[in-house]
């Protein structure tokens, strides 16, 4: 290896650390002691006999864990079943008004929340929705199913047709040769695109601001409340342990899922 | 398969369906509500239950006429193209890098990109407002022993130069990775014969990139930018949150928080409407283009 090469795998290294140190710092403040964080120098290493995850754990805590995997399965829930059965119709048939649809669903997905949240928020609360469970999961389902309609759609034309056709040739019916040969097929599709879901619904912050009330919090409201005090009552540890907690699993889950991401993010929008 | 078609003419629309339901519901409905809203008077009397009055363009009138939301957009699409930019250019230096190093420093690279890309948006604010914290922030620490004292205490969000700085450091940083991942993926699609020859042509490093490289890569770029460009525009979330940790609201709002503020925070409904179809013409004007290009593949 020549001096050059070496050259730029240090520059390829510092900027590594760089990029990855807010991400450290989460972890290395969240197990400090309070009076840590407090004193006039940092410590950079974690202190593992301490730390902010004990104190984090409390009913706020609970609470809103429930409410965001209530809203975020739901959703889930909710997109892939519509976007499933979507997905399979303009990758299937052919009709008269699949472009118009196809077109729609690429369009909605541009559309920030910016652009619509003022007339959803008097939606729901005309219907008496604000703050519920319901109204939030209703704006979640519609903010995640353009993406979900499109990458599935990608999963079942990857199926050949032939397969179906085949057993239809052997006496199947069209439904029952698409459930028995090609959605066992699917499988890794839903899994993929419920995990987008998952990402969106459970790190969505806009609409959760704008629908729900303070007394009622999806984490990321949340994590938000607890550095809402005075700034010399902020307990820094705990604060970067919930975001520990918060990241944790979609750390995880993005880990597993990135290599269709880079790929599949050119055709959509998946993180805004 | 035609006759199969033919018998099932409805099936395909019955499938469509859900999805349509939830999208006319979730979207559509209040699309239209909003385009009615916008012509309206709706303010707190109206919430009371007042009639709401028809004003015709007034609304629109007025966002014209006002001095505060040209400063607002003027400000809101200076951040966005200023974001948009920097995080393409270095972006790409960073895909650049990538695929000159060893795998080695490039897994690290790509592990390191990885974890900032995954964090969670509200996860990442508290960071960086820990890290930019007035008191105990490790930023104002590290300029003190770098000798600028001036930063004991320092409050970086007080001045609106200074938040949108911060605003930028953060979701530059929130950005890249997905910019450098998507360009080193079309970076390796450049054909290696092609620059082996131009070695040995004696092409240099800056015209190898100009007239080959930066051809092969231009479409995904020119996707890519777009897609920054759209969500630059979409920044709510970071600046509402840096707006409740400190800075001034009134002064640092871009688009999404100023709606939020007019609508939600003063009740002017119907104001904030027409503030929102703006910003909703705005974005189909700058995805239009994408989405058609997207559809050319489809089948008729």
């Amino acid at each position: 290896m020549n001096a050059r090469a070496r050259l730029w795998g240090a520059v390829a290294i510092v900027l590594a650390l760089i990029w990855a140190f807010p991400v450290y710092w989460i972890a290395n403040s969240a197990f400090q002691p309070v009076k840590a964080l407090r004193s006039p120098n940092p410590s950079f290493l974690p202190d593992f006999s301490a730390s902010g995850f004990g104190r984090v754990f409390d009913e706020s805590f609970v609470d809103s864990l429930k409410l965001s995997l209530t809203v975020t399965l739901l959703a889930i829930v909710a997109a892939v079943l519509c976007g499933f059965v979507a997905a399979v119709a303009i990758s299937r048939f052919r009709f008269r008004g699949r472009r118009s649809f196809i077109f729609t669903v690429l369009a909605i997905q541009m559309i920030p929340p910016e652009a619509l949240f003022i007339s959803q928020y008097k939606m729901l609360n005309d219907w008496g929705l604000l703050n519920s469970v319901v109204g939030l999961g209703l704006l979640y389902t519609a903010l995640i199913l353009p993406f979900t309609v499109w990458i599935l759609r990608g999963f079942v034309d990857g199926i050949p047709i032939d397969l179906e056709e085949a057993a239809m040739t052997d006496g199947c019916s069209r439904t029952r040769a698409f459930f028995t040969i090609t959605f066992p097929l699917l499988a890794p599709g839903l899994v993929a695109s419920s995990v987008y879901g998952f990402l969106q619904a459970w790190n969505e912050y806009t609409l959760a601001v704008v629908v729900m009330d303070p007394s009622n919090r999806t984490l990321p409201l949340w994590l938000k409340g607890l550095t809402d005090v005075s700034n010399e009552a902020v307990d820094w540890p705990a604060v970067m342990a919930g975001a520990t907690l918060v990241a944790a699993p979609v750390i995880i889950l993005f880990m597993i899922v990135q290599n269709r991401m880079t790929s599949g993010m050119v055709g959509g929008a998946v993180k805004g | 398969m035609s006759s199969t078609r033919l018998r099932r003419k409805a099936g395909p629309y019955a499938l469509l369906v859900p999805a349509i339901l939830v999208l006319v519901v979730g979207m559509a409905y209040p699309l239209g509500r909003q385009l009615v809203l916008s012509f309206h008077e709706f303010g707190r009397a109206q919430q009371f239950g007042q009639p709401a009055p028809w004003v015709g363009l007034d609304n629109y009138r007025e966002l014209v006429t006002d001095r505060t939301m040209w400063t607002v957009i003027a400000r809101s699409l200076a951040f966005c193209l200023v974001n948009a930019s920097i995080t393409m250019v270095v972006g790409i230096l960073v895909a650049l890098l990538m695929k000159r190093v060893a795998t080695a420093p490039r897994l690290i690279l790509q592990v390191s990109m990885l974890l900032a890309w995954a964090m969670p948006v509200i996860a990442a604010m508290t960071a960086w407002q820990w890290l930019f914290d007035t008191r105990y922030g490790l930023v104002n620490w590290s300029l003190r022993k770098l000798g600028f004292a001036s930063f004991d205490g320092h409050n970086w969000l007080i001045d609106p130069l200074s938040f949108f700085f911060v605003a930028s450091v953060i979701i530059i940083w929130m950005s890249v990775p997905f910019v450098a991942f998507t360009a080193y993926a079309a970076l390796t699609q450049v054909s290696d014969e092609t620059i082996e020859a131009s070695h040995l042509d004696g092409a240099t490093a800056i015209q190898r990139f100009r007239h080959i490289v930066y051809p092969t890569i231009k479409p995904v770029l020119t996707i890519v930018m777009l897609l920054q460009l759209v969500w630059d525009l979409r920044v709510f979330a970071q600046i509402n949150f840096l707006q409740n940790v400190g800075g001034t609201p009134s002064e640092t709002h871009l688009l999404g928080t100023y709606i939020y503020s007019i609508g939600i925070g003063q009740n002017d409904y119907g104001s904030a409407s027409a503030m929102a179809m703006f910003v909703l013409v705005l974005t189909l004007a700058l995805t239009f283009r994408y989405v058609r290009s997207l559809l050319k593949e489809e089948p008729r």
